[in-house]
């Protein structure tokens, strides 16, 4: 483990010590036999997991296997595409997400999204980041506000970049600032868990890397779910991987026992490369 | 080394082929620009004129014949006594009675000897000409000028004042040389000594043209025909303007937005929606019909009232709107939509803080366009009573009103061919500007809007 | 059972995979050969062999180098997760191992040319012949194991391992028993007590590339494993 200025942090390299602590870490969401269907067509089959709190879990798998489908389940991001079902459980705590009388927007205030393209919206940095406050009711007065816009722009290690231009539009900045400040504005509403559904695929090699050593801040406040197309950026960044093909979950485990030993043969074909 | 060789022998065959093939694809690339600009330079050709044939036409229209005549207020034709003075304690309502009283004693006298005798002072001596003759120089109006004068400075009486008169319409075509000169006395509007005496009148200068400021200033008139100006029927399209916009934009965004964002997908709303995109082909004079049957007959609307006309073309303009902004919505990027979702935004605050502002520029587009378009409609119209003649600046949308399309139709039946053709292609240039003028403050708004954006 | 591979995807990378498993073959069987061939030059005392062995040696470096090469060419453009990191790293693991033996077999030459005699004595000749035998058929079976990715052939080889141990034990306690017969057979003998220290240290090395064979094909450790079996 290093000890870096006061703040313990674990690396993934050490399996040992990684699989201890994955071991005793709390489960924050616990999904049991989630299944979507868009239409006639299944997209998901029977997928059951847990997701541990305050660690990077990532999803992983060829394209079309289901895994952003599963993401936006989480945070139902699937009840905006028409005809789209999902059955199973998702509980956030002991919260039932697809609960009937559960409201949608509350839900979305607890889990934030970050989305593969940067999307702020054609507002100003600073409005970009006050909106979700402001209509969650978060804030008391303009000083409230200030104080939530400036430290999510820190926490999202964008303040110092920014701080003389907040008035201007959010759609000015480079697509690795952009992503950054669209981590701003989820961390802003205070969120316990926060979705990432390939953030850095539209980003640039040094942008990516700023926005993992990020994710790996983030990691001590929030938990992260992170899907993406580089295995290894999950081999990077995550403390748990789970590998899905064709709407299976098909392994998940520690990031590093997956990655050296995987047990299912479709893992191991996929990680290595090779035609399944 | 031979495969080298055989490669690069490939290579060489490939590139004339290409080669070979590339002469005839410049050619057909050529003719089809060529093409491309033939008709761009026909259209345009067209549109110019068009243009041309009716500035030429109607530029003559913004000049008129005006009089500065000595108007002698000679005191034994204007046999009245002086006006009525204010005395002590008099209550309001009570002077108001007595300047009444007096006005329309000052009326009933006959103004027209006054400005016949004017006429004949400021004619050559030895002038023979008969009264009606010399009165069909100026225009009708001219008696109540000069009374108005009167009334406003009863001071005048005894007085030599000049005042300016209009020239009679068909003075105005005479001098303009709008009517031949050398068509003989049964085929001219003037008889021929005040033919003569226009020409004398000119040469002493008590005749000039000058720039016609009585087409934006006056309403209608057929009474007075030279006087006839569009400010009644500016007026009314003004009303109707106002009325689409303010009804129109709301209603058409609101339905827009609500089929495209909240109406659940089903059969229902799609047969909606065709019927919305086929109401914009219906033509326009069955919305004159529904407006007549529905506004008039059934809701006791005022006939010939802007606020009729502009809801019948509130009515023609809300397809044009719903089908722009349905299209503007549709071409914001569901990133946007997922992003305001994914912060936990309601849907009505996605589409209001968030769809809407970005759509801002297209739909602001799309009402001008609209209401250009509307202004330019005449055919409902004339379905809801606009054909009357009305010869008053309408003070409110319950008023009776013209619009500037029907001015035009009505000028253009005007039997006073020589005078109102020119007035009509004037009045036809008045409409183009105002559709240029509004098409080139969206194009302005727009690109300060997506500037901003 | 070894477990079947399918193709890579990307066949250049699925060449340089076979590459470095040849390579290791072929530095195997060049080690094999060390070993075989300094036994025989022992037994018999052929000063000529073991000249030629010791020559032979240099290749044998070179190969290791050659192999660790590709190995960290492999890692750092394409890399390996999973079986094919295993692979890979077992790959520098096993040079490794091969070139201390082949060292080994170098030994064994220079202790050959310093013997000044004949041939051995016969009652040395059986149980050097035994070791040596035993010897080069763990590290045959080691180097099988690993081209094979055999689990239990690997698991196998380090059982036999004690055989090494035991043979090597009762060949120090002749020798000793020897050098106190007759202070003649010192000379000799001495320098057969270092050539059995070598070949249980090859017996070592054997050992090392079986569970590195293990590793490979099952992800885990077998000294663990073994423990946990034997616990049971």
């Amino acid at each position: 483990m290093d000890v870096v200025a006061g703040k313990m942090t674990q690396t993934s390299a050490d399996p040992s010590v990684n699989a201890a602590a994955m071991a005793d870490r709390r489960v924050r969401l616990t999904a049991r036999e989630v299944t979507v269907h868009y239409g006639a067509k299944q997209a998901l089959f029977g997928v059951s997991i847990d997701i541990p709190d305050r660690a990077v879990t990532s999803f992983i798998g060829p394209s079309g296997c289901g895994k952003s489908t599963f993401l936006r389940c989480i945070n139902r991001m699937n009840d905006t595409i028409e005809g789209a079902k999902v059955g199973g459980t998702i509980k956030l705590d002991d919260l039932d997400i697809y609960d009937p009388h559960l409201d949608v927007v509350e839900l979305r205030a607890r889990i934030g999204m970050v989305f593969q393209k940067p999307n702020p919206f054609p507002k100003s940095i600073y409005e970009n980041v006050a909106y979700g406050p402001k209509i969650h009711g978060l804030a008391r007065s303009k000083a409230d506000l200030d104080l939530i816009v400036e430290s999510s722009l820190r926490k999202a290690g964008l303040f110092n970049e920014v701080k003389d231009r907040l008035n201007e539009p959010g759609t000015g900045l480079s697509g690795g600032q952009q992503q950054r400040l669209c981590i701003a504005r989820a961390i802003a509403v205070g969120p316990e868990v926060i979705l990432m559904d390939e953030p850095c695929s539209a980003l640039d090699p040094i942008a990516t890397a700023i926005i993992e050593e990020l994710i790996d801040e983030l990691r001590e406040n929030y938990t992260i779910v992170i899907v993406t197309h580089s295995m290894q950026q999950a081999a990077r960044v995550s403390q748990k991987t789970a590998f899905f093909h064709l709407g299976k979950l098909i392994e998940e485990g520690n990031t590093s026992d997956i990655f050296t030993n995987p047990m299912h043969k479709q893992t191991q074909d996929y990680i290595t490369g090779r035609i399944g | 080394m031979t495969d080298m060789l055989s490669t690069s022998q490939a290579a060489i065959d490939r590139t004339k082929l290409v080669r070979s093939g590339l002469k005839r694809r410049h050619m057909s690339e050529a003719v089809f620009k060529a093409l491309g600009l033939t008709a761009i330079i026909l259209a345009l050709g067209f549109v110019a004129l068009l243009f041309v044939d009716i500035v030429r036409k109607g530029a003559p229209a913004f000049t008129q014949s005006n009089m500065h005549l000595s108007v002698i207020y000679d005191p034994t034709i204007i046999n009245v006594e002086p006006a009525p003075v204010r005395a002590e304690g008099q209550s309001d309502a009570d002077f108001r009675a007595d300047s009444l009283v007096w006005q329309r004693k000052v009326a009933l006298l006959n103004w027209n000897k006054v400005i016949e005798a004017s006429l004949r002072a400021a004619a050559p001596a030895g002038n023979e000409i008969e009264s009606r003759a010399l009165l069909t120089i100026v225009e009708t109006d001219a008696r109540h000028v000069v009374r108005e004068a009167f009334v406003e400075n009863p001071s005048l009486l005894g007085q030599t004042v000049k005042v300016d008169l209009l020239a009679s319409a068909n003075a105005d075509n005479w001098i303009k040389g709008n009517i031949d000169r050398s068509l003989g006395d049964a085929q001219q509007q003037l008889s021929a000594p005040a033919r003569a005496l226009i020409d004398t009148f000119v040469e002493n200068g008590i005749i000039s043209t000058g720039f016609a400021w009585s087409i934006f200033t006056n309403v209608d008139s057929r009474a007075a025909p030279a006087s006839a100006g569009l400010l009644g029927a500016f007026v009314g399209t003004l009303w109707m303007m106002l009325i689409v916009i303010v009804l129109a934009v709301p209603i058409g965004v609101a339905a827009a937005v609500y089929l495209e964002e909240f109406a659940p997908k089903s059969k229902f709303t799609d047969f909606i929606e065709v019927n919305i995109n086929n109401l914009a082909a219906v033509p326009s004079i069955v919305f004159g019909l529904l407006g007549a049957a529905v506004f008039i007959n059934y809701l006791h609307l005022p006939i010939s009232a802007p606020i009729v006309g502009g809801l019948v073309l509130t009515l023609m303009t809300l397809p044009t709107i719903i089908i722009a902004t349905r299209g503007a919505l549709l071409g914001v990027s569901p990133s946007l939509r997922q992003a305001a979702l994914g912060m936990g935004a309601s849907r009505t605050q996605m589409v209001f803080h968030h769809v809407l502002p970005v759509t801002f520029p297209s739909i602001l587009t799309a009402t001008i366009l609209g209401v250009a378009h509307a202004l330019g409609e005449t055919a409902p119209l004339l379905l809801i009573g606009m054909k009357a003649f009305v010869a008053q600046v309408p003070a409110t949308p319950l008023h009776q009103a013209t619009a500037l399309p029907v001015q035009i139709y009505l000028w253009q039946g005007n039997e006073n061919r020589n005078f109102f053709e020119p007035r009509t292609a004037a009045a036809i240039m008045v409409l183009l500007g105002v559709m240029i003028m509004l098409n080139g403050v969206a194009i302005y708004l727009r690109s300060r809007l997506e500037r901003r954006a | 059972m070894a477990t079947v591979l399918n193709e890579h995807i990307v066949s250049s990378y699925e060449d340089e995979l076979m590459n470095l498993n040849h390579a290791i073959s072929e530095m195997g069987g060049m080690v094999e050969q060390a070993i075989t061939d300094s036994a025989n030059a022992l037994l018999k005392l052929d000063h000529k062999g073991a000249q030629d062995v010791r020559a032979y040696d240099k290749r044998i470096d070179e190969m290791k180098d050659r192999i660790n090469d590709m190995a960290v060419s492999i890692i750092a453009r394409r890399k390996p997760m999973a079986a094919d990191l295993r692979m890979v790293v077992t790959a520098i693991q096993v040079a490794n191992d091969l070139e201390r033996t082949g060292d080994m077999a170098k030994q064994l030459a220079k202790r050959t040319m310093q013997i000044d005699s004949l041939g051995l004595a016969p009652k040395f000749y059986n149980g050097v012949k035994h070791m040596t035998d035993l010897v080069a058929r763990q590290l045959k079976a080691a180097l099988d194991a690993y081209a094979a990715r055999d689990a239990k052939m690997a698991i196998d080889v380090c059982a036999h391992d004690e055989e090494v141990d035991a043979m090597h034990t009762s060949l120090f306690r002749e020798l000793l028993t020897y050098m106190m017969e007759d202070p003649r057979n010192i000379t000799q003998c001495t320098h057969l007590l270092f050539c059995t220290k070598s070949l249980e240290r090859v017996g070592d090395h054997a050992t090392n590339i079986a569970e590195a064979a293990y590793y490979l094909e099952t992800g885990r450790h077998l000294g663990v494993d073994e423990s946990q079996r034997q616990q049971l």
